[in-house]
């Protein structure tokens, strides 16, 4: 199912992908230690772990060993939420964290093992809001640890915006608990200084004949490596991972999806586009969706979707697909990277159209089904402005 | 008045590690106003001279000269060329997914006559352009060619053509693929531009077919690379009797009389 590739693969790109049929899942053996809230329990990684392999560990400033401690001036978070919101700063010991995923990783065990407060917003059942909720996650130029957990009751209707901006070293989960019946957006946004490093964990557990949609924007930062995963408490939710990103020069920046179909008729649909461009420029797209064997009348795809701007740039996707049973609606993947398409360029430039401006229109037509569904005005246009500003930095 | 002036064109392509050369020699003058269809067969260069004169990067020039009123086309980058008045009609129009094919032609106009179009009166213009061309409203909200059928391709051309007003108009086998019905509306969508007197024609194509709606000045006949036999419109007339059997060495060569499907 894996799509024709059109335009001829760059230098350094790979481009896997498999559709397993498999009786024990591949997708749980292929992580390094099972799932935990302790650090203790992971091995410090030493690069050719499965899913460390594409990371460049000396640049998680040491994250991943224990080196990185927190030291007070980490990450200055702000949140803003419209009336009937509740929002609460909360201890460790707070019944409701950890209610939508384990850490799967070293790096998301230690942010859950070293956190000291956790943000927990509220939105009760049945409260439909017009305005989103914003989390400013600003970057203060220090090691921090942190814990969100958005939690929606039964009906409810929410967009959350997680905004992170500024210099820090950072590991953080977030949880998504969406009640039956509710509906939430949630857009993450890096938009890092060029030194950050962010690592998180976004578990997303969805009620009954509920909706998650998370657009997960990724522009700045040194490295960023985040996990946007989804699992079902109950049949009939819906899933929708969106992504963005927009590597540069030196960025390293690495989504690892995993969708747990563990609850029979249930829906994704994922898809993810990135444009790369300069030297070094590396990103990674891991797409897991699991089908479990009770998870019959499952509706799934997934497609990652790369542009790469110039030589020098390296992109790794790989989209895998596991499938335990044959009682599904349907189930597909697609992949491919591509060079920019010089016949595009080509027609719109024998239309009068200048070069950087014609280069402009595609890249911003390669992203504008995704920007279409951010839904938050001013995060949509600050992203087309971002992009525009990325690739004025490429002309000049 | 307006002239494109093609002298000894030779053209080169890459293929296969091999430097290949398709255009050997091409001369031709085309004036504002006049009508020149270009016939040949399958293979014979058709498409390398008009993607030549538009600046395509795949083709290299080897030698010769194209002048637009005495100005140096070669020398000029792609979109250069289309804002000093060239047009070429691809015969494969390229699909720009995500790209609308209002914010397209907008974006275009505005490029080729060097301001942007007051939009009140652009959007006239272009709704009455479509409608000429038989082209429902929601065309505009498309993206650029994306899951356009052949005759939409082509259709669209043709507006861009009406829209951008070009001195010289390049067609490459613009009716190829074309139904009667859709033949005769696009034909007369090129008719409306010709009459105006101010545009060049190079009707590039394979068939006879479409000079019953557009009735050429000159006819050549383009086979190995280059022009070998000018004429008036009666050289059509023994094209659509004789074929491109007389013109091309070694074995046959589907006739300019023959179907389309059995191109
Ligand atoms: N981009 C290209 N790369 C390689 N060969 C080409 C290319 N364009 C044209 N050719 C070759 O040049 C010859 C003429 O092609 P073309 O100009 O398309 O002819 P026509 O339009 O008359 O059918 C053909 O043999 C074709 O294979
Ligand atoms: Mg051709």
């Amino acid at each position: 199912m894996a799509e024709a590739q059109k335009n001829p693969v760059p230098v350094g790109s790979t481009t896997a992908g498999q559709i397993a049929v498999a009786a024990e899942s591949t997708v749980a053996t292929r992580m390094s230690a099972p799932p935990s809230f302790d650090v203790a329990d992971f091995p410090v990684p030493h690069g050719r772990e499965e899913e460390w392999r594409f990371t460049p560990l000396e640049r998680l400033r040491g994250l991943h060993d224990g080196t990185a401690v927190a030291n007070g001036t980490g990450v200055k978070i702000t949140v803003e939420a419209p009336e009937g919101v509740l929002v609460e700063t909360v201890g460790r010991d707070d019944a409701r964290l950890g209610k939508a995923g384990v850490p799967v990783d070293r790096v998301a065990a230690q942010a859950y093992s070293a956190f000291e407060t956790a943000s927990v917003v509220t939105v009760p059942k049945e409260t439909v809001l017009t305005e989103p909720v914003r989390i400013a996650v600003h970057g203060e130029g220090g090691v921090a640890f942190g814990h969100q957990v958005i939690e929606l009751g039964a009906f409810a209707e929410a967009v959350v915006v997680l905004d992170h901006t500024g210099d820090a070293v950072f590991a953080a989960n977030v949880d998504f608990v969406v009640g039956d019946g509710a509906k939430l957006t949630v857009v993450s946004v890096q938009d890092w200084d060029e030194k950050a490093v962010h690592a998180g964990q976004h578990n997303a557990r969805i009620g009954r004949d509920a909706h998650f949609k998370s657009v997960v924007v990724t522009f700045g930062g040194d490295l960023v490596r985040l996990y946007p995963r989804v699992e079902y408490a109950a049949t009939g939710g819906e899933a929708e991972l969106y992504g963005l990103y927009f590597t540069d020069q030196g960025q390293h920046q690495e989504h690892r999806l995993f969708v747990d179909h563990n609850t029979p008729h249930c829906k994704s649909n994922v898809a993810y586009k990135g444009a790369l461009q300069g030297d070094d420029a590396h990103a990674v797209w891991i797409g897991d969706v699991l089908i479990e064997a009770k998870a019959e009348g499952t509706d799934t795809y997934e497609m990652n979707r790369n542009l790469v701007l110039t030589d020098g740039a390296r992109v790794d996707s790989v989209p895998n697909l596991e499938i335990e049973t044959g009682e599904i609606v349907g189930a597909g993947h697609a992949s491919a990277t591509g060079r920019f398409d010089d016949e595009q360029l080509f027609y719109l430039m024998a239309r009068g159209i200048p070069e950087h401006e014609a280069r402009r229109l595609v890249v911003r037509g390669f992203f504008a089904e995704l920007v279409q569904q951010i839904g938050v005005q001013d995060i949509e246009e600050r992203l087309i402005a971002r992009i525009e500003e990325e690739l004025e930095a490429s002309v000049a | 008045m307006a002239t494109l002036e093609i002298r000894d064109l030779h053209v080169t392509v890459e293929a296969d590690n091999a430097t290949k050369e398709i255009l050997k020699g091409v001369d031709l003058t085309v004036k504002q106003g006049e009508t020149h269809a270009i016939m040949g067969p399958n293979g014979s260069g058709k498409s390398t001279l008009a993607y030549s004169l538009a600046g395509h990067p795949k083709y290299t020039i080897t030698s010769g000269t194209v002048l637009l009123d005495g100005e140096d086309v070669l020398a000029m980058s792609v979109d250069e060329r289309a804002r000093a008045g060239l047009f070429l009609a691809m015969q494969y129009p390229v699909e720009v997914p995500g790209v609308s094919v209002s914010n397209f032609l907008r974006t275009s106009a505005t490029a080729v006559r060097g301001e942007a179009p007051k939009l009140r009166t652009w959007v006239k213009e272009v709704k009455g352009a479509m409608e000429r061309l038989h082209m429902d409203a929601s065309f505009a909200e498309r993206n650029v060619n994306e899951g356009f059928s052949g005759g939409e391709k082509k259709r669209h051309e043709i507006l861009q053509l009406e829209l951008l007003k070009p001195k010289v108009a390049i067609l490459d086998e613009t009716d190829s693929g074309l139904d009667v019905d859709a033949l005769r509306i696009v034909s007369e969508g090129v008719n409306r531009v010709r009459e105006s007197g101010e545009v060049g024609t190079l009707l590039i194509t394979h068939y006879t077919r479409i000079l019953r709606y557009i009735k050429p000045d000159h006819v050549h006949v383009f086979a190995g690379g280059r022009i070998v036999e000018s004429g008036g419109p009666e050289l059509a007339d023994k094209l659509e009797n004789e074929g491109y059997e007389a013109y091309v060495k070694g074995g046959p060569v589907s006739g300019a009389n023959s179907k389309e499907g059995a191109a």
